[in-house]
């Protein structure tokens, strides 16, 4: 994974609330057995008419929010179905960041599980967000959010934080508790009543 | 200290506390399919890591599988090759897999109770998020992603911030059960609660109104539990739970000893406390059909579709979502429920694809017609409630009536498979997800409960069923 540092960029506004992973990805595009090539599939269906011109009136298709690496939008991001290819869709798009009032929870620990960071902020600062005319700079270190009229800070679990800075695999992580696993495997086959 | 049954669970399962609120959980049991599994597998051999517990990890496909003739070849490349993938990590990994020609094949989350697998007190996760399924059966079960599935089959654990608790109770006892479903509850609860309601917590639903359920209108409740945004939903066991399980293959064989523990300890002590709480009466519960683009977007059969306004409470920007909901629709505020006609009826997914759903909807349905402007189609959960049925001759009741009958499968209700509506079509479905495009690109999804789909079948159109007859 690569590890993320500052990322400073146009911020791409899709102002939408409960946006789910259907629209994110739709399901015609589950079916690839890899983990890349879902830039192009990103919001299909609001992307593309069914002819597959581009919709002109989709952010995603303005020019002004090319190359951004930052996608702000509103409550409930990432809802209904667990499909991490969303994330990967994201992220292969070129996008590091999502901000938002809110995320769902499967969502959330997806973006993390592949190097993007969402970050959480109040409905105020979002507004703020959605109205600058600046680029945002998010600063995962110090955990801010700057722009030309804007500096304010975000919270973020420390574990992911790290995770995210270091380019962590969570596997190898986890694999360093194997000792307490077993323990825990042995422990449970014993005692009565047990289902392992 | 008095803890809630989610807490009880929880604490039981913590390998690793670190302190934070974050753990490392042990999961007793993983449910994988061929959608979100074989990224997961090459990250395994990538890594040359093995599958800790293959004796935990179970494997089914049911997302893409075509529900027509199982003998032919899947049409579609890109499924085949997903099926052909689960078949060889299966193999290479040495995972039982319940595969497309199997007895046993069917919706992860209608095969899992019906094998024994799921069992009240576990751990269950899948890279699915109606995982939630599950809690019916007081297991903490939730959806995971394709990373967390690598992880699980890797370690046997995950990692999860611990979920905050919230209490939803169901009063009262049920006038009419047959035509006041199960559905209608967990669709009421969405509506008040919203799609972000039970986000960061786990639901456990309580009151005389779930008691009173039977396990395979518990799992309708809990599979709902994500579109209220709370990854997994619990209902605490009891003798129904036990006796659904008792005999079922992977049931443990020291079952009664296990029954005698989970009886006095699965359970929310009396005095414990829930971080929310949320209520409601059976008595102002109606059938329910939803308008709009998300499970919230619901009203009762007696009503009309809303304005935006009048749904969005002053929330602007639910506001403008509901105006855009109706443009996708293609409905008119004001309109009356019973008067939106359909073309497609589903009756499936892992909300509503059991025994008794078929057997409730096929009351309604016996000796009467489909509509001429309807084409209605049956997707039983598995093989086993598909072979149950045709014991009863509910095939043929739901074939005399005009009804397709299909192989068990998702099917139509994310619509991976060749089941899809066409672009502006309108379907009366009892799965769990209205999205836009989730049935088909341009396809309109309304939510119903079984009985509510299959009198839209015969009308047409959709009607208040507690006006039929269906004792």
């Amino acid at each position: 994974m690569e590890p993320f540092t500052k990322i400073r960029s146009v911020a791409t506004p899709l102002d939408k609330v409960n946006v789910d992973t259907d629209q994110i990805v739709p399901k015609q595009f589950l079916k690839l057995v890899q983990k890349t090539g879902f830039g192009q599939y990103l919001f299909f269906d609001w992307r593309y008419e069914r002819d597959g011109t581009p919709r002109k009136d989709f952010v995603l298709n303005d020019s002004r929010y090319k190359g951004s690496k930052i996608l702000l939008t509103r409550n409930n991001f990432g809802c209904g179905s667990s499909r991490e290819h969303a994330a990967w869709a994201l992220l292969d798009f070129g996008f590091r960041v999502v901000i938002s009032t809110s995320f769902a929870d499967i969502f959330y620990n997806n973006c993390f599980k592949n190097g993007i960071l969402p970050v959480k902020v109040e409905e105020q600062v979002l507004q703020k967000l959605f109205e600058t005319k600046s680029e945002i700079e998010i600063d995962l270190e110090k955990q801010t959010i700057k722009t030309d009229d804007l500096n304010v800070s975000f919270s973020i679990e420390p574990h992911w934080k790290k995770i995210l800075i270091e380019g962590l695999d969570d596997i190898a992580v986890t694999l360093k508790y194997d000792d307490r696993i077993a323990k825990y495997e042995t422990d449970h086959r014993n005692s009565n009543p047990r289902v392992l | 200290m008095a803890k809630t049954l989610f807490e009880k669970i929880w604490n039981s399962h913590v390998v690793v506390d670190e302190g934070n609120g974050r753990s490392l959980l042990y999961v007793d049991r993983h449910l994988v399919h061929e959608v979100t599994s074989p990224q997961a597998f090459d990250g395994l051999r990538m890594n040359k890591r093995k599958v800790r517990r293959r004796d935990l990890t179970f494997a089914t496909m049911d997302h893409n599988v075509p529900t027509t003739n199982r003998s032919l070849p899947i049409v579609d490349q890109t499924s085949a090759t997903q099926v052909k993938a689960l078949e060889r990590n299966c193999k290479e990994f040495g995972i039982e897999l319940f595969g497309i020609d199997s007895p046993d094949q069917g919706i992860v989350h209608v095969i899992g109770p019906e094998l024994g697998i799921t069992l009240p007190g576990t751990t269950i996760v899948c890279g699915d998020s109606h995982t939630s399924t599950h809690g019916a059966f007081g297991a903490l079960a939730f959806g995971i992603g394709t990373s967390d599935v690598e992880h699980v089959l890797a370690t046997q654990c995950i990692w999860i911030e611990k979920p905050k608790t919230f209490e939803i109770r169901v009063e009262g006892k049920r006038k009419n059960p047959h035509s006041v479903t199960a559905k209608d509850i967990i669709l009421s609860i969405i509506k008040k609660i919203g799609t972000a309601g039970g986000t960061g917590t786990t639901f456990e639903y309580r009151g005389e109104a779930i008691s009173e359920l039977s396990m395979e209108q518990r799992m309708t409740i809990c599979n709902m539990s994500i579109e209220g945004g709370a990854r997994a939903g619990l209902i605490a066991p009891d003798e129904k739970t036990f006796d659904y399980l008792r005999g079922r293959r992977y049931v443990p064989d020291n079952y009664e000893k296990l029954v005698e523990y989970w009886r006095e300890n699965l359970m929310t002590d009396s005095n414990a406390r829930f971080d929310k709480s949320f209520a409601l009466h059976v008595d102002d519960i109606a059938p329910q059909v939803s308008w709009g683009t998300n499970p919230a977007m619901t009203v009762d059969v007696t009503g009309r579709v809303p304005f935006p306004d009048e749904y969005a409470h002053g929330n602007p920007e639910e506001e403008k979502a509901a105006a855009k909901a109706l443009q996708y629709m293609g409905l008119k505020p004001g309109t009356l429920v019973t008067e939106i006609e359909l073309n497609r009826i589903f009756i499936g997914s892992c909300t509503n694809s059991r025994l008794e759903d078929l057997i409730e909807a096929s009351k309604v349905v016996k000796g009467r017609k489909v509509s001429p402007k309807v084409r209605a189609m049956i997707v039983p959960g598995s093989q086993h409630v598909k072979k149950e049925a045709e014991k009863l001759g509910l095939d043929a009741v739901f074939k005399d009536a005009g009804f397709e009958w299909r192989e068990s499968g998702c099917s139509m209700c994310l619509g991976m498979n060749p089941d899809i509506l066409a672009a502006g079509e309108r379907c009366a479905s009892t799965s769990n997800r209205n999205f836009e495009g989730r049935q088909g690109a341009g396809g309109r999804t309304h939510l119903v409960s079984p009985v509510m789909a299959a009198a839209a079948a015969i009308a047409g159109h959709f009607v208040d069923v507690r006006e039929m007859d269906l004792n």
